[in-house]
């Protein structure tokens, strides 16, 4: 695993000026080549981690390493693996997308390459904008530069923070496509998100932060697995205030005609079998039945309240 | 290993910056230096006799660009790193592998570059109105070049000082001009009555115009070495601070 990760976070702690505590001894490893998720609400510390890594913000406490370089004693050659999509849409309003985007590889120390830039742009759908003032692009639009801009200097590792925030449907589809494009030309991903549903569709390893403390790090599919109980719903045909007491040695809730089965679908016998039966001894009718499976919204949402 | 591209990069992009606006960086000094040859040099400097021995109009010549030197050094290399902070776009100049002293190279090269182009605009400008002869050509454009690196080296530090943009324009409108106006631009130290030629002297622009005079007109308010230490002082200050903002990452980095 060691040789295998590209970012190394150690005991990573950040104090703004006015006493707040933004990150409490963050320990992270990222893989090269995954799509790490990180998720978390607003202001549990995921811009402050991502801004120190890229350098905008001074580390308080602990070690960052990028590529096993040291951010701090080593910062042009971290930097020059990096690429950024930060939240806000900051642009120079009156550049052209062709310069604003040539300006970013320049920054990085890359030659200047008119080809890579003129597919970057193609692969984006920008090109038919490059001569375009930024200020005259859609907000979509100017999301799309940003991204471009980050991938300019053809970088190892790429940070999206909040990449489809007020990005309609179809656009973030389109992007998610580009990211995944991207892992597959070997880009380790690193995206922050609010919407679980991001996570959910992309993320290889997803972690949770939650006031400065990174609270899980998880396979997405063993997390889900692991937390995902099933529910099963059966809507019965009249209303019931109890239940027969053969019912009891089922996990079992019920409002009204509502019948509620929480259970555990990777068990070998998941008991909806004998539910049924019992309810059909019983003569208890019923018309409907839906299962469901905790998605990674209601994960996270158990995870952060239980703190 | 020093980031060149990144520093032509970023002096490119400024030097583009004045491109655009053009009227702006240049057509304007050079209208209102003009309008100052109308009125100083020969509407009121015809009523007044030889100063030190130079005709009126070409006198004032030294202070003039001087003046312009000053709040354009001051105002482009303010404007320059303050629009990026404003737009918020400096993140990405925090994020790449650039050191703070190529960050400086590039946008205090830039704001210098323009300052000395407006300046020998002027000075071109100025040879339609009067006669030039400059006496120390050497002296002329190195204290052009110090000058306009120093006053850059300023504006750097009030762009990244200024949190919004009347600061910006505050500097050079109620400190800049009024000292280079007061320093001499217009008339000698020596025509002032003694208490304010005592006065006088804490104005470090007296200084610079007067090195800059004496490499036209072999005359000067003040000894060349003066001079030179004086505006050395300010350039060492200037690093100073910015040595520290950069140490703490004043403005820059939280």
């Amino acid at each position: 695993m060691k040789n295998n990760s590209i970012i190394e976070i150690k005991q990573l702690c950040k104090t703004y000026a006015g006493g707040f505590k933004a990150l409490k001894s963050v320990n992270l490893k990222i893989n090269k080549g995954e799509i790490f998720a990180l998720l978390g609400p607003n202001g549990a510390g995921k811009t402050t981690m991502i801004s120190i890594i890229c350098g905008i913000s001074n580390p308080s406490e602990g070690q960052v390493t990028v590529g096993g370089h040291d951010i701090l004693s080593d910062y042009k050659k971290t930097r020059s693996l990096i690429g950024l999509v930060p939240q806000e849409l900051n642009t120079d309003a009156f550049e052209s997308v062709w310069n604003t985007v040539c300006f970013s590889r320049g920054l990085f120390g890359k030659k200047p390459n008119p080809q890579y830039i003129e597919q970057l742009l193609k692969d984006l759908s920008l090109w038919d904008k490059k001569d375009n003032p930024m200020m005259t692009l859609s907000g979509g639009m100017k999301r799309r530069v940003m991204i471009a801009k980050a991938l300019s200097h053809e970088p190892e590792v790429l940070f999206l923070d909040e990449p489809t925030a007020g990005v309609d449907v179809e656009l973030r589809k389109d992007m998610w496509q580009q990211v995944r494009k991207l892992r597959e030309a070997g880009v380790t991903i690193i995206l922050t998100t609010h919407y679980i549903e991001e996570a959910e569709e992309m993320a290889d390893r997803v972690g949770v932060i939650n006031q400065g403390e990174l609270i899980l790090v998880e396979e997405k599919d063993q997390l889900m697995q692991k937390m995902g109980s099933k529910k099963l719903t059966i809507e019965l045909s009249e209303n019931h205030q109890k239940l027969p007491s053969s019912l009891s040695s089922f996990n079992l809730e019920l409002n009204k005609n509502i019948l509620t089965y929480n259970f555990d679908s990777k068990k070998e016998d998941s008991g909806i079998c004998s539910l049924l039966e019992e309810l059909v001894k019983n003569n208890i009718r019923f018309n409907d039945i839906n299962t469901q499976k905790s998605s990674l919204e209601e994960i996270f949402v158990a995870l952060v309240h239980k703190q | 290993m020093i980031n060149f591209q990144a520093i032509k990069t970023i002096y490119l992009f400024e030097m583009a910056r004045m491109k655009r606006t053009l009227g702006q960086s240049v057509a304007s000094p050079v209208i209102s230096t003009s309008l100052y040859f109308v009125v100083f040099g020969s509407a009121i400097g015809s009523r007044i006799n030889e100063v030190e021995g130079v005709s009126y109009a070409s006198f004032i010549v030294p202070g003039l660009i001087m003046l312009s030197v000053l709040t354009n050094s001051v105002t482009n290399a303010s404007f320059g790193i303050y629009l990026p902070r404003f737009a918020g776009t400096i993140y990405e100049i925090l994020s790449a592998p650039i050191s703070y002293v190529e960050i400086l190279i590039g946008y205090v090269g830039a704001a210098a570059t323009k300052s000395i182009i407006v300046g020998t605009l002027i000075l071109a400008t100025a040879t339609l109105f009067v006669d030039l002869n400059i006496q120390h050509p050497f002296w002329m454009l190195f204290f052009l070049f110090l000058t306009s690196i120093t006053f850059s080296l300023l504006g750097f530090i009030i762009g990244v000082w200024a949190d919004n943009f009347e600061k910006i324009q505050i500097i050079p409108l109620l400190v800049i001009t009024p000292l280079a106006f007061l320093g001499g631009s217009f008339y000698s130290i020596k025509m002032l009555p003694p208490l304010w030629q005592k006065i006088s002297m804490a104005n470090p622009v007296v200084y610079l115009i007067s090195g800059f005079r004496w490499s036209f007109y072999n005359t000067a308010d003040v000894s060349l070495n003066v001079s030179l230490i004086m505006i050395s002082l300010f350039l060492i200050v200037c690093l100073a601070t910015v040595r520290w903002i950069f140490k703490t990452g004043y403005r820059f980095k939280s």
